[in-house]
């Protein structure tokens, strides 16, 4: 595993200069993964902010070969590009040891990305998958995604006299993607540089399919103060709403748990997006919201000691 | 050379057997299934090098195309109608991008309702989207197109994804007679593939697909609409070529028996075999009709058609679609722009709609619409929107189609 000195010292792939926002966390996890990964690579992305932010012609943030086709197809592209890389290889015409990455945020992943992905964990593709999980679609201007939390306002689900934000609890995408019984699925969050560093070094050296999913919070969707990102990245995982794991090889390991896991109620009032659910009327959504997290939490715990 | 009994689904395959590509994408389709099959079984047997992808939709199916071409390797896929419809988005991406991708697609009519038989509404949709189109009457022609479109496609001056057309279960099902060349003819006729910019090329990184905005997106649509006229120029450089090794001297439209022709009749894809011999029938009798038919679609051969129509008296045109709400076919549409402005502009065209969801063409429907022609050759009263031919009930419809006269 590279120390953090070693990390710093690297050429970087995703350079500077890139257009994301002040405080952009996306951003922070694209930079901790290439620099993680410390192979030749191509990268391929799925539409969204951090592929309009790094590649505005005729600039590009890119020291490495990068694609964009379009939002939901990123897995079929670099199913592609895996293949050709396959024949070229065994006829000669490429000689280097190149990983194929995919990055797409939540929309393009959980929602109108998922069949392409599906079928690229199924048919066996050497590729690393990275969701970058802002929670709702940030590109657009902050629609409701099925990975927003319950309780979150965003511009589709605003609170209003009658609505108290998003109905639904979100997709468990990790749980669908273990399920497709691929050798490395994890969860990661950008505030632990270390654990994500880690998984990504475990994951390039798996041959097949690898998905990781990396909680990034958004600071204009969330609505926090730019400097608090990490902060509240940490507090997710601390709440037990993010649970750093992995499952390799079906077997579950809990990356990190909490001496004391902290009440749900200390992430929800770190944002603005769920600012709502603290007047008298809602204070049952919260309860709800505990009552979801313990369940997902206990639920996990027992995958990981059986 | 040798002789094959192919249905028009095997002579694209044998076509791209000996192309062997790096990368193929596939995904079912009724009448594109057969293709595939066929394929399956070069890669099962290990007669190509290729790396078949069997994806989970069409939409899949081109954008794993578009990855692998983005990537440097020959790839290829193949689809019919609600496919086509699928892969719209990627269509437009794959001919933005500038990757030279080959693609049959079996025409097969559009849902709703459904149906899987052969018309041209699935490519006439696609007829904009940045693809070179060319129409094959029979299978000998798929065969030759599928191996003519790599070298289209892959041109410096054109990089343009080509779509090799055939009617679907009309061609795409019927075995013909399709003379193959042997392999290492049409190895070194097609070449190495070696694009000049490639994602595994890492050591020179590229970056595919960025955003463009107000200042640069126009310029580089205006660069794409001049490869497609690169392309008008060049393919004709490449079917001369092709003559060459074939003894099969392709041209941009085929005329037949057009010399003195009065009448003219145009079509696309396997009709216009049936057109050609009512031509024949009715030159015995002394009619002076003839055929014009169009292979190559997109870019469309407006110089040729300018040509082969000049003596022409009276003009038909065959539409296997449907331009809802428009003047005419799509077909047909072409035709007057092109004509347009020229001494021909006064010509009397009339748009014939036909075949649709696979509706038979006959002999006699095709003589019937020269025999009307010819009233009109004679009258000057020309139906100023599309005649429905074989569809039961026209004659039911309101006479809405008030007739005008040409001057002269």
């Amino acid at each position: 595993m590279a120390n953090l000195k070693e990390l710093a010292q690297r050429e970087a792939k995703f350079t500077a200069g890139h257009r994301a926002c002040a405080g952009c966390l996306p951003a922070v996890a694209l930079r901790q993964v290439t620099l993680s990964v410390n192979y030749p690579c191509v990268v391929g992305f799925a539409t969204g902010c951090m592929e309009v932010v790094s590649t505005i012609f005729p600039y590009t943030a890119w020291t490495v070969p990068f694609i964009h086709v379009a939002f939901e197809n990123v897995a079929a592209v670099m199913s592609g590009v895996e293949s050709a890389y396959k024949t070229l290889k065994r006829k000669g015409k490429v000689n280097d040891d190149i990983k194929i990455i995919a990055f797409a945020g939540d929309g393009g992943t959980y929602d109108i990305g998922f069949q392409a992905l599906s079928g690229m964990v199924e048919r066996g593709h050497d590729i690393l998958y990275i969701c970058y999980n802002n929670e709702a679609y940030m590109n657009t201007g902050i629609q409701r995604s099925s990975a927003t939390p319950f309780g979150a306002q965003t511009s589709t689900t605003p609170a209003g006299s009658v609505e108290f934000g998003k109905k639904q609890f979100p997709k468990d995408l990790t749980q669908i993607m273990a399920a497709h019984n691929i050798p490395y699925v994890a969860q990661a969050s950008v505030h632990n540089w270390k654990d994500l560093n880690m998984k990504i070094e475990k994951a390039l050296n798996i041959k097949g399919p690898k998905f990781i999913n990396i909680l990034a919070p958004c600071t204009l969707g969330w609505r926090y103060p730019a400097e608090k990102g990490i902060e509240i990245a940490k507090l997710a995982v601390e709440t037990c709403v993010w649970p750093l794991y992995e499952v390799e090889n079906g077997n579950y390991k809990i990356n990190y748990k909490p001496r004391e896991k902290k009440p749900v109620v200390e992430w929800l009032k770190s944002q603005g997006r769920f600012s709502h659910l603290f007047k008298p009327e809602n204070q049952h959504l919260i309860e709800e919201i505990q009552k979801e997290v313990d369940r997902r939490w206990t639920h996990l715990l027992e995958l990981a000691s059986s | 050379m040798k002789i094959m009994a192919l249905t028009g689904n095997e002579a694209a395959a044998e076509a791209m057997r000996q192309i062997n590509p790096d990368v193929v994408a596939a995904y079912p389709i009724t009448p594109q299934t057969e293709l595939m099959h066929k394929f399956a079984e070069f890669v099962a047997d290990g007669l190509v090098d290729t790396e078949m992808v069997l994806v989970e939709s069409e939409h899949s199916a081109l954008s794993a195309t578009v990855g692998a071409s983005a990537a440097g390797a020959r790839a290829m896929t193949a689809t019919s109608a609600q496919g086509l419809a699928l892969m719209w988005e990627i269509l437009y991406i794959a001919a933005g991008l500038r990757l030279p991708i080959v693609m049959p697609v079996i025409n097969r009519a559009l849902s709703a309702p459904i149906n899987i038989h052969g018309d041209h509404s699935d490519t006439m949709g696609a007829r904009d989207s940045g693809w070179i189109q060319i129409f094959s009457e029979n299978s000998q022609e798929v065969y030759d197109n599928t191996i003519i479109a790599i070298r289209i496609a892959e041109h410096p001056d054109i990089l343009l994804p080509v779509m090799i057309t055939m009617d679907g279960f009309i061609i795409s099902h019927t075995m013909e007679r399709v003379e193959v060349l042997d392999d290492d003819v049409v190895k070194s006729f097609i070449g190495e593939y070696n694009p000049s910019y490639k994602l595994l090329d890492i050591k020179n990184p590229i970056t595919v697909g960025p955003l463009d905005l107000q200042d640069y997106y126009f310029e580089h649509k205006r660069a794409q609409a001049e490869a497609m006229e690169n392309a008008y120029k060049l393919i004709k450089e490449i079917d001369e070529e092709y003559s060459k090794i074939s003894g099969r001297r392709y041209k941009y439209v085929e005329p037949y028996e057009i010399d003195d022709a009065e009448i003219v009749l145009i079509s696309l894809g396997s009709t216009a075999g049936t057109i050609k011999e009512v031509i024949d029938e009715l030159r015995l009798k002394g009619m002076k009709v003839g055929g014009l038919k169009i292979r190559v679609y997109r870019p469309f051969p407006r110089e040729e058609i300018k040509e082969f129509l000049s003596n022409a008296l009276v003009v038909g045109v065959m539409d296997r679609s449907i331009a809802f709400g428009a003047t005419c076919g799509p077909v047909c549409l072409d035709i007057k722009a092109t004509l347009q402005g020229t001494k021909l502009s006064n010509l009397p065209i009339v748009d014939y709609i036909y075949g649709l969801g696979g509706r038979d063409i006959t002999p006699r429907d095709i003589e019937k619409i020269f025999g009307e022609l010819e009233r009109i050759k004679i009258l000057g009263e020309v139906p100023n929107l599309p005649r429905y031919i074989g569809v039961r009930g026209e004659e039911d419809y309101p006479e809405i189609r008030s007739k005008f006269k040409i001057k002269n």
